[in-house]
């Protein structure tokens, strides 16, 4: 391959280039390699016996839970949303439409705050469900309700188009052969949706895991209770243990790899899928 | 029915996940009255926190907006080796978990850090101080305006660019001219949401802080300070500015985005 396969008459390309990749290069790959190099560095059995410490196996297991639930919960009241959304027309549907975006544009810290007031024991929400026993302000449900509304906006936003594009005639046609609307809900509509559906949960559960600022409001910071990865990471650089904070870091790092590889296959799918339907 | 059915649940999952936050952030910052509320901004720490807020965004989102125009420009305008590889690598940001994202400059710039030894020696601070909050926050607002631009930039194809530049033009006139009245809706929709996260960024900035009130605190730390203080009156005062900024952002979004006439994301 050549450097450049097209001699183009637009200049630019040398300083436009350059700048680009050095500003890559030295705040986003260096300081990333500074991490693996620090975490690739450590005694395997140190960085082992780091990263499998009950206590930072008791905050993925919190993480990955309440990031999972999260997502599942999206993934049920995303899609209505985008359903009403698409197939629906109601006063006010332009304005919920834009404030979907919501948790894209609020600072995670005043999310936090204000999940926190709302469902805490005398807030709007919490006063309701605190006498049938149900702690959401400072346990893991809180955590899941944070990791829920900072993840909605992706499954919102990835089912919509999909559901747009969706032909109306094929469900007019399983109809018209007799399918039942459920029938036709589940063998003809979420087939065709669900690799956009699938990248939507994806999106959020990844966004999920890493989050931090809402969480360190609502969740009450309890060690092997409320404790989030993210948040062990912060207390080990408190105690200036920076290696055994680069190896979670490295982990977390790893987690963010594999979900990045995902996502990048399912929209591959999805765009095959839709590729495909046309050529048809 | 179902139309009916589907419609409230809608409704109820956004009004207890999305407006009853809102709407409890303005109601605990205005509830005692505006004076109460002004009178929270007296802090002298306050008033520090959102200066350093603005002064961190005006730095970062300039920095940025260069950065995306370059990398569109390149991207969109040239073929290039590699070329698919630094599409990725430039989103890589969005997938690192934001505490993650303070962590590797504490590795770099800290005390016990690479280069945190010859810092030392020229007694200059990055880490717990405001530099260091500058690049956290420009890591993990790094791909907003070259995100918005590559795809714009592509699809709007090089043909008019080249008659100008065939026709003489040079390419800084050319840039000013041809390319940036194409481009200015698409590039004010990268800048704002690069503002909105770089004003409201909390889990990398809150790594490499140092969290000194009045010195390194923005206002998303400070608010968590004065939560901890169990000053709450402060706290939603403060979240209730943030929360502003957040509705600004969102209707200037909506308004390009109707302007442009696609929707993103």
């Amino acid at each position: 391959m050549r450097w450049r396969v097209e001699r183009s008459v637009i200049p630019g390309f040398g300083i436009t280039f350059g700048f680009a990749s050095f500003f890559l290069g030295a705040l986003v790959l260096l300081p990333l390699t500074a991490l693996v190099m620090k975490g690739a560095g450590m005694d395997w059995t140190r960085f082992l016996a780091v990263v499998t410490d009950p206590r930072a196996l008791a905050s993925y297991k919190l993480t990955f839970g309440a990031s999972l639930l999260a997502a599942l919960i999206n993934i049920v009241f995303g899609f209505i949303v985008a359903w009403t959304l698409v197939r629906y027309r109601f006063p006010g549907r332009r304005f919920i439409d834009a404030i979907i975006d919501m948790p894209f544009a609020l600072p995670t810290a005043v999310s936090g705050l204000a999940l926190t007031a709302v469902f805490a024991g005398n807030g709007w929400i919490g006063q309701y469900l605190e006498p049938l026993g149900i702690k959401v302000a400072y346990a893991p449900l809180g955590i899941t309700i944070a990791l829920t509304l900072i993840g909605m906006p992706f499954v919102v936003r990835t089912v919509q188009p999909a559901l747009e594009e969706l032909p109306r005639d094929v469900e007019e046609a399983a109809a018209t052969l007799g399918a039942s609307p459920a029938y036709t809900f589940f063998r003809v509509i979420l087939p065709a949706l669900a690799p956009a559906v699938l990248t939507g949960f994806t999106l959020a559960f990844a966004r999920a895991v890493g989050e931090y600022g809402s969480i360190t409001f609502i969740a009450g910071n309890i060690p092997y209770k409320t404790e989030i990865t993210p948040l062990l990471i912060i207390i080990k650089l408190d105690e200036y243990d920076y290696a055994a904070a680069a190896a979670i870091g490295c982990v977390m790092l790893a987690i963010s790899f594999v979900m990045l590889l995902t996502i990048n296959l399912l929209q591959a799918w999805g765009r095959r899928r839709i590729s495909g339907a046309v050529r048809r | 029915m179902m139309r009916i059915l589907l419609i409230a649940v809608s409704l109820i999952f956004l009004g207890a996940l999305l407006f009853a936050p809102l709407g409890v952030v303005f109601v605990s910052a205005f509830g005692n009255g505006i004076e109460t509320w002004l009178a929270s901004f007296a802090d002298s720490d306050t008033g520090a926190a959102i200066r350093l807020t603005l002064l961190t965004a005006a730095i970062v989102v300039p920095l940025n907006t260069v950065f995306g125009i370059c990398a569109a420009w390149c991207i969109a305008k040239f073929e290039f080796a590699g070329k698919s590889m630094l599409i990725t690598l430039i989103d890589l940001p969005l997938a690192v978990s934001p505490v993650v994202s303070g962590l590797i400059y504490v590795l770099l710039f800290g005390a016990q850090g690479w280069f945190g030894g010859w810092l030392q020696e020229h007694d200059i601070s990055i880490i717990f101080a405001v530099p260091g909050i500058v690049l956290a926050t420009s890591f993990v607002t790094f791909p907003y305006v070259a995100r918005e631009l590559i795809p714009l930039m592509q699809q709007l194809g090089n043909d008019e660019e080249e008659a100008a530049i065939t026709l003489g033009a040079g390419g800084w006139f050319t840039f000013f001219h041809v390319t940036l009245p194409r481009i200015r809706w698409g590039l004010l929709y990268g800048v704002i949401l690069c503002n909105a996260r770089a004003m409201g960024e909390f889990g990398a900035v809150s790594v490499v802080s140092g969290h000194i009130r009045g010195l390194t605190n923005t206002m998303p730390l400070h608010i968590e300070a004065l939560y901890q203080d169990y000053s709450m009156a402060g706290a939603f005062a403060v979240a209730s500015l943030l929360s502003l900024l957040a509705v600004i952002t969102l209707i200037i979004k909506t308004l390009l985005e109707w302007r442009m006439g696609t929707r993103h994301r």
